[in-house]
């Protein structure tokens, strides 16, 4: 290799060239087909309709229409959410917490916890649903380890009104880990004389959480909040896997993403699941962009 | 960027505290029940299970009848899921990291026409879920014939906008444009420039944004339970579910020892892969939310 030294070129040439293509050309290809062909064409089918008589045909708006009067659809609409509005601020209080605890320095051990509580994001949901389904069960599980050991039926992660806690439960364990490790990461910027600054003003511990670490976690906490709005809207894994072991108890219709599976696989409704599809693709970008929007402007003013 | 790594610390705030320690070992216990709770299961035989507490061992100690049952099980089905996982890892994770790397790098150190429009993209691309693009994708390929072949899997697998941008903000920094000016001026081509001095320089980004690929190829689950329908093309995590659900319905031959051992060897290699990887993905991950 002939360059040793850093060589300054007069940049007086801002010319535009076309060699940037050379590498992102092969990504952009395969985004064509991967991502926006399929949005395309859902959309192209949500404006059809296959009727029993004539075929499949054009409808304009009218599957949408229908998704804004679907009873099934605003129901599993609320569930998630509800499960947003209750999970979401328990997992990231929880990983603040626990970030801010890694972070101060007081903890025994605290690269063990770091690993340890991050480890459950490598564990694959399906892994994770069934280990906190047998467990939660009432035949093999630590549950009916727990009622016999108290004599009465104490726990029911499966019953009707418990099976959103039970669920909101595996998705906790699963992401606390990830968001704690964004905060932490985050913490580990801020610079060592803002603390020196703080500590010769004599501020207290709470002090340099509210007045130093929470305010350089807002970046980060919006990040965490929009990827957590999605997983909300998103839920299909653990519902869907959990199904199998309180089939009664989670319908058909118990997320939006369910619903919109169900259609295509059990009703053979393409038209109306894409419809399904892209309006809640469409709820989610819109919420996460109000986030972002909303988490910027706090962070300039 | 700062290396967060190398942020000092007041030494006045060193000394430890008991109170706050165990409470975070109470969070410690919370995580690692689950996961001692299939250690200890993956000893016990079906009968074992039902009549032993969770987190201790049963009378039997089955673990290696478990394991060869698991591997053995319908001429051993669960080692073609497992070779069925890898290729979509090695393909599916390998090409999104090469694909992401390549593009991150072009959009970090490259002016072009059509730039700022890429980059508007593919920042929209990384808000719409997976999920949500499952099944209008779905749609698509079974029009093309794609479903159940293995493209259907790894084709959508290579897309990792989060994976480009991490790259961007990545190289950003740690390829100097001098350099690249430099090796200009001597006659070095784009490529080769790229292959020999800028991807030494992005190694750590290059290696979380694998990891991270790797885990999501890895863990996969809706994409493939859509797209295929042959048992014989299933990934692990599609085939322990089947395993699974065959404890109930008319025909029920309930196999909990095998869908358990089964989830042991599915999440062994992925985490023993995270604890040795950990200095690359931590440094990455705060490349990520350092910028935004």
């Amino acid at each position: 290799m002939t360059m040793t030294s850093m060589r300054v070129t007069p940049s007086v040439r801002p010319r535009r060239q076309w060699r940037g293509w050379l590498f992102v050309g092969p990504f952009s290809a395969v985004f064509l087909v991967a991502f926006i062909a399929p949005v395309v064409y859902a959309i192209y089918l949500s404006l059809f309709r296959n009727r029993l008589v004539g075929g499949n045909s054009f409808v304009g708006l009218e599957n949408y229409l229908q998704v804004f009067t679907d009873a099934q659809f605003w129901e599993s609409f609320a569930r998630v959410a509800l499960f947003l509005a209750v999970q979401v601020p328990i997992m990231l209080l929880l990983a603040l917490g626990a970030a801010l605890a890694i972070d101060s320095a007081r903890l025994y051990g605290a690269g063990i916890f770091r690993i340890v509580i991050f480890l459950p994001y490598a564990v694959p949901a399906v892994v994770a649903v069934l280990m906190w389904g047998f467990i939660y069960g009432n035949s093999f599980g630590l549950a009916a380890n727990l009622n016999d050991a108290v004599g009465f039926t104490l726990v029911t992660p499966f019953a009707r009104d418990w099976v959103l806690a039970s669920i909101g439960n595996i998705v906790t364990w699963e992401f606390v880990g990830y968001n704690m490790l964004i905060f932490y990461s985050a913490l580990r910027t801020i610079p060592a004389d803002l603390y020196e600054a703080a500590e010769l003003d004599g501020a207290g511990a709470l002090r340099v959480i509210t007045a130093i670490k929470v305010p350089a976690l807002r970046g980060a906490i919006v990040i965490a909040t929009i990827f957590s709005i999605i997983g909300s809207f998103q839920l299909f894994n653990e519902p869907n896997i959990l199904k199998t072991l309180a089939p009664n108890i989670i319908t058909s219709y118990f997320t939006p993403n369910m619903y919109a599976y169900n259609l295509s696989f059990a009703g053979q409704q393409y038209n109306y699941s894409a419809t399904v599809a892209i309006v809640m693709g469409v709820i989610t970008a819109v919420i996460a962009y109000v986030v972002q929007l909303r988490g910027s402007r706090a962070e300039t003013r | 960027m700062t290396a967060p790594a190398l942020v000092r610390r007041p030494v006045r705030k060193d000394r430890k505290s008991v109170a706050l320690t165990i409470v975070m070992a109470l969070f410690l216990i919370y995580t690692l029940v689950p996961l001692l709770w299939l250690l200890f299961s993956s000893t016990k035989t079906q009968a074992g299970l039902f009549s032993s507490f969770g987190l201790w061992f049963a009378d039997d100690f089955s673990f290696f009848q478990n394991l060869v049952d698991t591997l053995t099980y319908r001429d051993g089905i669960f080692v073609r899921w497992l070779g069925n996982t890898l290729l979509y890892v090695v393909v599916g994770a390998g090409g999104a990291t090469l694909l992401a790397t390549l593009a991150g790098y072009g959009l970090a150190k490259f002016s072009f026409p059509g730039r700022r429009a890429v980059f508007a993209v593919v920042l929209g691309a990384i808000a719409v879920p997976g999920t949500a693009l499952a099944v209008p994708t779905f749609l698509m390929f079974s029009q093309l014939h794609l479903t159940n072949t293995p493209w259907a899997i790894i084709i959508p697998s290579l897309i990792s906008p989060f994976g480009l941008y991490l790259i961007w903000v990545y190289a950003v920094d740690a390829v100097p444009t001098e350099l690249l000016e430099a090796a200009r001026m001597d006659g070095a081509g784009e490529f080769r420039t790229f292959a020999t001095i800028s991807v030494r320089l992005l190694a750590p980004g290059i290696v979380t944004v694998l990891l991270f690929t790797v885990v999501a190829t890895w863990n996969n689950y809706f994409l493939p339970l859509i797209m295929l329908s042959k048992p014989e093309l299933y990934p692990l995590t599609v085939g322990l579910n089947q395993w699974n659900s065959q404890a109930t319905g008319v025909a029920a031959e309930p196999i909990y020892n095998l869908v358990i051992m089964g989830s042991l060897l599915t999440i062994v290699p992925i985490v023993v892969a995270f604890l040795f990887l950990q200095r690359f993905w931590q440094s990455g991950l705060s490349a990520g939310s350092v910028k935004q």
